[in-house]
């Protein structure tokens, strides 16, 4: 194995002879963040592995099943339908395999590294407990969302393109499928869809994900949704009312309403991960979004003070926990 | 230059005491070795000096409070814990780029030199060593950092002899100098005697003895004789005695004895330097002061 700092002669000691590439001078208070999700990546291959073999097999899939079907109708507006809904499926998956990959690495973040002691050797380098903790948040906050959107439209061009060939193939004109699949606004509102829900309004959940997983030391799962389980239950229970339950549906869920303006023709009100489908179904233009709304959501800025408070609490944690 | 310098430094877990008011002062350019018994306070006294945990107490290492200001110490301070902790995941060449990207006094180049001493290759993962390789990785990651203060706490732990021995030969030569300072804790403390600087003996959260080793070897002295001068050389107040293959091996301090120099005690038998360990037994593990049963849990050791 040869890197290049192989043949860094000795002379230059200071030079951090970094591998790759050096994307920040050597003493940029960026660099630690930039290697330590380096490292969470070497260690979470599957923040990017789930993900693309979801893609890949429902490609597979798509090639197999669908392509043939909706070419085999000569009306435009069914093959349209047949493709766009098959592409809404595979973008739900590619949600949904991010959204859980996203939950499964937040539980184990920082109970991992004690569990295998290798907490010694992290604070054993000169990186400070918020940045560890900073830089294990953005893996389901930015890292996850950003292979969301990347993976989902580069399907969407995948899949477009194949169509193209086929029809182009069996002597057709494929110039209406392009005209009629509005690329960039489905990627926008993909785009728009994971900040303002994936990141913004989700991000309490994995705060508090990561809070259990620095404090537990053992069975993180059941520590972290046990009490939020036990507070549904006791309400039902003692008051006979759902408001707990209600608030974490409505948390889940996501401020769709508010987002998206006027709630749109669309039809159902799916899930988190499903509620893409609608969008891209019913709003080929980006009208109906309202970022101003969302952004007035009080329920937004109390969820982004409860994640501070959450992911302090962490930074804290991180700096007094030792091995288990 | 002081390096630690710790004035009352105490440190409970709940009702016991692991650190009880410890007095610790290093300076630079030495190799101290801390000695003692399990659950005396060694890790828990290390941890401090890391940062690792809060304590309560006067302490400050290069200047520094090391729970406030661990990750700006971490740049003069390295250190290797007790146990293997490279993760398993990592690979050889994951953990050097890791260290160059986020240490800014890590000489990559320093370190491949060092590895390429060894059998290890670059595309291997930390589990597929063994345990020997993990210390020698490990070694070659911390001597390529231009630390001020390396901390070892049992580095060696479960290593064979040649390991061992090949461990200490290559931080006193590849690495040692009058500007770096080492602080290591071990079990097998007479393998390093020689290369010590500096002992302290710690026991029940206390430092109990220290010394240089010079001061260590003119004070103390072994004398072993025959059975008939046994009690002769019992009569000279001895600190220790014990019985080794018919004969008694007597531990003397002169430091005691104003009347009495080496060529009298010479006279009754053979003189000889005493281990550490010899003199560490001596002095905490003698029946009027019998070994504390271990008196703390987890966070110690």
């Amino acid at each position: 194995m040869t890197t290049p700092s192989n043949s860094m002669p000795n002379s230059f000691p200071a030079q951090p002879a970094a591998p790759n590439s050096v994307p920040t001078p050597p003493d940029s208070p960026t660099r630690p963040f930039y290697w330590s999700v380096r490292r969470e990546l070497w260690e979470n291959r599957s923040i990017y592995l789930a993900p693309l073999a979801v893609a890949a097999v429902t490609l597979v899939g798509f090639v197999v099943a669908t392509l043939g079907r909706a070419l085999s109708t000569s009306d435009i507006a069914h093959r349209r339908a047949i493709l766009e809904s098959h592409f809404n499926f595979v973008s739900a998956m590619i949600m949904g395999t991010t959204f859980v990959v996203g939950i499964f690495y937040s539980l184990d973040a920082l109970h991992s590294e004690r569990r295998d002691r290798s907490i010694l050797f992290w604070k054993s380098l000169p990186v400070s407990d918020l940045t560890t903790v900073l830089s294990k948040a953005s893996i389901p906050l930015l890292v996850l969302p950003a292979i969301t959107v990347i993976l989902t439209v580069a399907m969407l061009w995948i899949m477009l393109l194949l169509s193209s060939l086929v029809l182009v193939g069996s002597g057709l004109n494929a110039a209406t499928l392009w005209s009629q699949s509005p690329l960039l606004q489905i990627s926008l509102l993909l785009l728009y869809h994971l900040i303002t829900v994936h990141i913004l309004w989700h991000a309490p959940f994995y705060a508090w994900m990561l809070l259990v997983s620095a404090w537990a030391r053992r069975a993180v799962f059941l520590w972290a949704a046990l009490p939020i389980a036990a507070i549904g239950i006791l309400e039902k229970i003692i008051f006979n009312t759902t408001h707990f339950a209600n608030f974490l549906e409505y948390r889940l869920s996501g401020p769709e309403p508010y987002a998206m303006g006027a709630p749109s023709n669309s039809m159902s009100q799916g899930p988190a991960a499903g509620s893409i489908s609608q969008g891209a179904h019913s709003m080929h233009t980006m009208s109906t979004v309202d970022p101003a709304k969302f952004l007035t959501t009080p329920g937004l800025w109390l969820g982004l003070i409860v994640t501070v408070a959450l992911l302090a609490a962490t930074v804290h944690l991180r700096r007094s926990q030792s091995p288990l | 230059m002081t390096v630690i310098e710790a004035r009352g430094l105490r440190k409970t877990f709940g009702a016991t005491v692991a650190l009880s008011a410890l007095d610790l002062r290093v300076e630079s350019g030495r190799i101290l070795g801390l000695v003692g018994p399990n659950g005396a306070g060694k890790t828990t006294a290390l941890n401090a000096i890391l940062g690792l945990i809060p304590y309560q107490g006067q302490l400050k290492v290069l200047g520094r409070d090391p729970w406030t200001e661990r990750d700006h110490l971490m740049r003069d301070v390295c250190f290797i814990a007790d146990v293997a902790v490279l993760p398993r995941w990592i690979r050889v060449s994951q953990a050097l780029d890791y260290v160059a990207g986020v240490h800014p006094r890590f000489d990559r180049a320093k370190a491949e030199a060092l590895l390429a001493k060894t059998t290890i290759a670059r595309d291997r993962k930390v589990r597929e060593l063994s345990k020997g390789m993990v210390a020698q990785l490990h070694l070659a990651l911390v001597m390529a950092i231009d630390a001020r203060l390396l901390v070892l706490d049992e580095p060696t732990l479960g290593l064979d002899i040649l390991f061992r021995k090949q461990f200490y030969d290559s931080l006193l030569n590849d690495y040692f100098d009058r500007d770096r300072t080492i602080l290591v804790t071990t079990h097998q403390v007479d393998e390093i005697q020689d290369v010590l600087t500096d002992v302290m003996f710690i026991d029940r959260g206390r430092i109990v003895f220290s010394s240089t080793m010079e001061e260590f070897e003119s004070r103390y002295v072994e004398l072993i004789v025959n059975p008939e001068n046994a009690a002769a050389a019992r009569a000279l107040a001895p600190i220790h005695e014990r019985q080794v293959l018919g004969r008694t091996i007597f531990l003397f301090d002169l430091m005691t004895l104003h009347n009495i120099d080496r060529p009298q005690l010479a006279a009754l038998g053979d003189l000889r330097s005493p281990g550490i360990a010899d003199l560490f037994v001596a002095l905490l593990g003698n029946p009027s002061t019998p070994p504390q049963p271990a008196a703390k849990t987890g966070a110690a050791k």
